[in-house]
């Protein structure tokens, strides 16, 4: 077994995740199409011998288009899914935000919801309890808070979401496009939050669009280009990499820009 | 940039996905406490009635069986609504575990694919769920016997508990293993309708027990080899024969010898159900949010 650094908090040693691409799902169609010689199903990789290591407090901008891996490489960190090769190991509790409404049951009310949120991401009642408050306070949703989650619009379900992930009293917290709905108001506090968590020694994860606030946010960069590791380093030098810069940006973009508006 | 705080996490370096299975969800009890108590309140809601459905459907069904073969074709068996209603409320429990554990995965669909939870769990409450609705039928069925002067006897209690716990572990062991094979493909729930029409009459609670013995003779034995036969048979001994005018009777020619040994054999085979269960599950499970 290779050694890792005493403050490794995330590793990802050489991981490859396949999926395929089903093309037919019935029967009736899988013998129409065997009878055709045609392909049953395609696989790709969706990541593709990723390799990287990182140290406790360090926060990781992840970049890259659509369909990269982004989203795959933090469900294998998160442990939704486990790679097809390699190894992903974590070091602490994990928290975080896949996408936004993140898993709410949709007839529960906003309260109950922050309940079993908070139980999947490894709270107890009483720390569930302790923190409620606060995670009212944050979301800031009014009188939503009992009623139906599924009746909430977008934005108050990833203020919710988002409340209580960033609650967690967690060693790493992971970030996925979780400024993307939200209001300006809103996700400036949101940054302002993550910051806080920042600082606060915990390793941050955070996968956007938006150069601005990566560059505000994180100290690495690395960019996914089609499930394999483009660029891993300094956050300016990965921004040009990605030519996400053009050069005549209006004020307007920019601001846009650094409260992760997204691409 | 400020410079970091310095964080010691004390943790050993491990991955995110580790699950020990089904022992992972009794870790976590709290997580699967609020699940249950959703599932349940969610059963119910936006109806009027609410938990009073829990009563009308199963006192329901027992008026609609018993008109039909205990007046209509008039089985000569003493106290029938008793007979049938310990075997209804037994299988029920098993017929519900296994269709609602089976499609506990999918129904969870939002949650699995985005948060890491031991995926057992959802299997696993089904099956507490459907036991909290075995309540109700419980309820009536005792009320039912204490009207027709039951006396309830140790061995009978005994019998009962063993029964309720066979169908547990039989019902979570089909509801784990169909839960993960629904994921890959839907028709598993179809099999599960199926499969629960075919308990419905293959256990002794229409029909006595005494007509298989008679009809079948030295092969009434591989009857019970089913476990759900067996269950009803031990509900029954537990609430239908002390109801009856002579219990020792009954047992002689309604209940099959060594009916504790063969529950507990049941037992066993069902926890033996239950590891291989686990064992394809863990096999599967990785599969499961890409194929959802």
């Amino acid at each position: 077994m290779p050694t890792y650094p005493d403050d490794a908090s995330i590793v990802v040693d050489h991981v490859t995740k396949d999926f395929k691409l089903r093309h037919h799902r019935t029967m009736k169609q899988m013998t129409v199409a065997a009878l055709r010689r045609q392909q049953l199903s395609t696989s790709f990789s969706a990541l593709d011998d990723v390799n990287f290591t990182v140290r406790q407090g360090e926060s990781i901008g992840i970049m890259g288009l659509n369909g990269s891996g982004k989203s795959t490489l933090l469900k294998l960190i998160n442990g939704i899914m486990r790679p097809d090769r390699g190894e992903v190991l974590t070091r602490g509790r994990i928290a975080g935000l896949i996408a936004t409404g993140t898993g709410f049951h949709q007839q529960l009310s906003g309260r109950d919801n922050i309940f079993m949120n908070a139980a999947v991401l490894g709270m107890s009642e009483a720390e569930t309890r302790r923190k409620l408050d606060s995670i009212i306070e944050f979301a800031d949703i009014g009188q939503h808070l009992d009623s139906q989650v599924g009746h909430y619009s977008s934005g108050m379900t990833s203020r919710l979401g988002f409340a209580i992930a960033i609650h967690v009293d967690s060693d790493i917290f992971l970030a996925d496009e979780v400024l993307a709905v939200g209001d300006k108001p809103f996700k400036k506090k949101c940054l302002e939050k993550m910051q806080e968590i920042r600082d606060s020694g915990r390793t941050l994860f955070y996968v956007s669009h938006a150069a601005g606030s990566v560059r505000k946010m994180c100290d690495r960069v690395i960019v996914l280009e089609s499930g394999r590791v483009g660029y891993d380093g300094p956050v300016d030098a990965g921004i040009r990499y990605l030519h996400y810069e053009e050069e005549n940006e209006t004020e307007e973009e920019h601001a846009d820009d650094e409260l992760g508006a997204d691409v | 940039m400020s410079a970091p705080v310095l964080r010691k996490v004390d943790a050993p370096l491990s991955s995110p996905a580790a699950t020990s299975g089904l022992f992972e969800v009794f870790r976590r009890r709290y997580l699967l406490k609020l699940l249950v108590r959703r599932e349940i309140s969610a059963r119910y809601q936006g109806s009027f009635l609410g938990l009073f459905w829990s009563y009308l459907q199963p006192a329901s069904r027992l008026a609609m069986y018993y008109f039909v073969f205990g007046i209509l074709l008039a089985r000569p068996i003493e106290n029938f609504a008793i007979h049938l209603f310990a075997g209804l409320v037994i299988v029920h429990y098993f017929t519900e575990t296994f269709s609602s554990g089976t499609r506990s995965i999918v129904r969870n669909k939002g949650v699995v694919q985005k948060m890491a939870v031991p995926r057992e769990m959802f299997p696993v409450a089904s099956m507490l769920v459907s036991a909290y609705h075995v309540i109700p039928g419980l309820v009536l069925l005792s009320g039912f016997c204490v009207l027709l002067g039951w006396t309830p006897d140790p061995v009978g209690i005994a019998a009962g508990l063993l029964g309720f716990l066979l169908v547990a572990v039989l019902g979570t062991a089909c509801a784990l293993l169909f839960s993960v094979a629904n994921v890959f493909f839907r028709d598993f729930s179809n099999v599960v309708s199926l499969l629960t029409m075919f308990v419905t009459f293959s256990v002794p609670m229409m029909y006595p027990y005494s007509i298989v013995e008679h009809r079948f003779g030295e092969f009434a034995k591989f009857y019970l080899f089913n476990p759900l036969a067996e269950a009803v048979l031990l509900f029954q001994r537990c609430f239908w024969v002390g109801t009856t005018d002579h219990p020792k009777a009954i047992i002689a020619t309604n209940m099959p010898d060594h009916l504790f040994a063969i529950g507990f054999a049941h037992l066993a085979g069902g926890l033996v159900a239950l590891v291989i269960a686990q064992l394809v599950f863990a096999r599967f499970e990785s599969k499961i949010p890409e194929r959802l």
